[in-house]
This record gives C-alpha cells, sequence and structure tokens, in this order.
C-alpha cells in the first residue's frame, strides 16, 4: 500500500523560509500571493493490505519519527 | 569523576569536548552511537556537530540511536547529561528536554563569540558562575532558535529551568542581543532535576585564553 505524508508547520510557528518564497514571488510579479508555508512530503510503500492495520502504522511513523510534535502537525493520504 | 562522549557519524566536536574534560582531569572515553551499553559514567556528553547530516530535523536520527535508551535511563537516575549544540538538538529530539530548536530567524548559520547571561546557579554545570554571570561563548549553528508553546515558556521561566540567555556586554537581555530568535533569548535549559543541561554556544571551545577565552573552563572545573 502507498500512503503519502505531508508535514506542515503548526500556525504559530515561525516559518522564515515560506516567508522568503513568498516575497520572492512578491518581487516577480505575482502580487495576489498571500501567503506561503512551507513543509515536506513523504512517500511511504507499505507491505500491509489491511487498510486499517496501514492506517495505524502510519500514524504511529509520523508520531514518533517523522514529525515533531511540537512544531509540526501532518496529513496522511492512501493511494 | 568519569565521562562518556557519544560519537554520532556527523559528529565533529566529539574530539574538542574530550580535551576539554581531559583538561580538567575529567576520565573520559568515547562511545559509539551503536553501542547497546552506556559504559560506567557521571557525565554523559553528548557533543556539537551534524550527526546524520541534519537529516529530516537536526538531532531527530541520532535521537533513534542504540545508545539513547541507556542515556535516558542515567538522566532519569540523576546522572549527569550535557548536550552542546547539536548535542542539545538531540536532547530535545529524545525527550530529555522540552521544546523545539527551530532554524535561525535570519535563515543564517552563525558563528560568532556571544555574551550569554547564567540565570540558574543552582545546578552543577553553573555554580562556578557565581561571581561571574555575564560570560562569552562561542556559537556555530543553523539551528539555535528555541520554540516551545507559550504554557512550556513560562513552565522555565516560573520553575527557573534556563540556564543561560543570550545578552550584550552589560547583561542586556533584549532583541537586539538575540542571534538567532530565541523564545525569550533563550540559550540553554535544564530539566526538572537539573541534572540535564542542553545550550547551543561551545563552553568546549572556550578554555584556552589563545582561543576565545577561558570562560568555559569554570563549568568544567566545577564538575571535578
Amino acid at each position: 500500500m502507498k500512503i503519502s505524508a505531508i508535514v506542515t508547520l503548526k500556525k504559530d510557528v515561525l516559518d522564515p523560509q515560506g516567508k522568503v518564497v513568498n516575497q520572492t514571488l512578491k518581487n516577480m510579479g505575482y502580487d495576489n500571493v498571500a501567503n506561503v508555508r512551507q513543509g515536506k512530503y513523504f512517500e511511504i510503500e507499505l507491505d500491509e493490505s489491511n487498510e486499517e492495520k496501514a492506517k495505524k502504522i502510519a500514524n504511529e511513523i509520523c508520531k514518533k519519527l517523522l514529525i515533531n510534535t511540537v512544531i509540526e502537525d501532518y496529513k496522511i493520504h492512501f493511494k | 569523576m568519569k565521562s562518556s562522549v557519544i560519537v554520532f557519524p556527523g559528529s565533529n566536536c566529539d574530539r574538542d569536548i574530550a580535551v576539554a574534560l581531559n583538561k580538567f582531569n575529567i576520565k573520559n572515553q568515547m562511545v559509539w552511537h551503536d553501542e547497546t551499553v552506556l559504559p560506567k559514567s557521571d557525565l554523559v556528553v553528548l557533543p556539537g556537530g551534524f550527526s546524520f547530516g541534519d537529516y529530516l530535523r537536526t538531532g531527530c536520527i541520532a535521537s533513534k540511536s542504540k545508545i539513547i535508551e541507556g542515556i535516558l535511563n542515567h538522566a532519569n537516575k540523576g546522572g549527569l547529561v550535557l548536550g552542546i549544540c547539536n548535542g542539545f538538538q538531540i536532547l530535545i529530539e529524545a525527550g530529555l528536554l522540552p521544546g523545539a530548536l527551530l532554524r535561525n530567524k535570519k535563515l543564517k548559520f552563525l558563528s560568532k563569540n556571544v555574551y550569554l547571561k547564567v540565570t540558574n546557579l543552582e545546578n552543577i554545570f553553573c555554580l562556578g558562575y557565581k561571581n561571574k554571570k555575564i560570560i562569552k561563548f562561542p556559537i556555530a549553528h543553523n539551528e539555535g532558535n528555541y520554540f516551545a508553546k507559550e504554557s512550556i515558556i513560562k513552565d522555565l521561566e516560573d520553575k527557573n529551568l534556563i540556564a543561560f540567555k543570550y545578552c550584550d556586554e552589560n547583561g542586556v537581555v533584549n532583541n537586539e542581543s538575540n542571534p538567532n530568535g530565541s523564545s525569550n533569548n533563550i540559550a540553554g535549559i535544564l530539566n526538572a532535576g537539573k541534572n540535564v543541561l542542553g545550550l547551543m554556544p561551545h563552553p568546549e571551545r572556550a578554555i584556552d585564553p589563545l582561543l576565545s577565552g577561558i570562560d568555559g573552563s569554570i563549568m568544567f572545573k566545577n564538575l571535578i
């Protein structure tokens, strides 16, 4: 089963890289860009056909390693 | 006093701290991260560097190393643990200290000497700073911007668990004297038992009058 995980910074965490990307887009003439937040994307291949079990493992993987719960949130998608 | 310096792939201050410990007669041994048993030690040091290439998050992969369980047990039994720079990042990822270390606010790697105010004198690492509360240590980091939710920062302040704050040469703690954007100018914190210290600046690089001064010596002298 293929799983993707999107990791984003929590709302109240400063994202200086996102700010610079935002400003650069503005400098390039994209005046309608209101905000940019940078995150991470993981593609995970799991040898597990039971969706419930896969979900449980994926959540565990995210919480134990892929994200830092102090500063980040995540979302999981199944393919 | 016996110490163990844990070496990870990418550690690059491990030998500096070993030199510092030896200089102050602390019997040190180097311990590879893949070891499962922590040798009998009074002090465990997690050195600076770029463990595992800073992959995923700084200190994250190192915090899953085999030796970490031994360090957690050592810390929970009241054993001394010192995490410097990348070592501080590893302590946070291992859950021994709260919060997170984000990229420096201005996205620049910082390498310079900074002034620090010693804000907790009631721990073995800082006892010696009674008569010298404004000190100078080198910093060299890209991810030293200490962040935690408001309630944790308040807890650290209320319980006096902040060991060092960035300041200017007169001891003024403000935005101008904050090199990396850390909450409340935090440069180093203690755990509740005050036996675990994590800090971004490098005391081991301040033990020789010819190199960045000797303010770090006070910390090591006091450990013996």
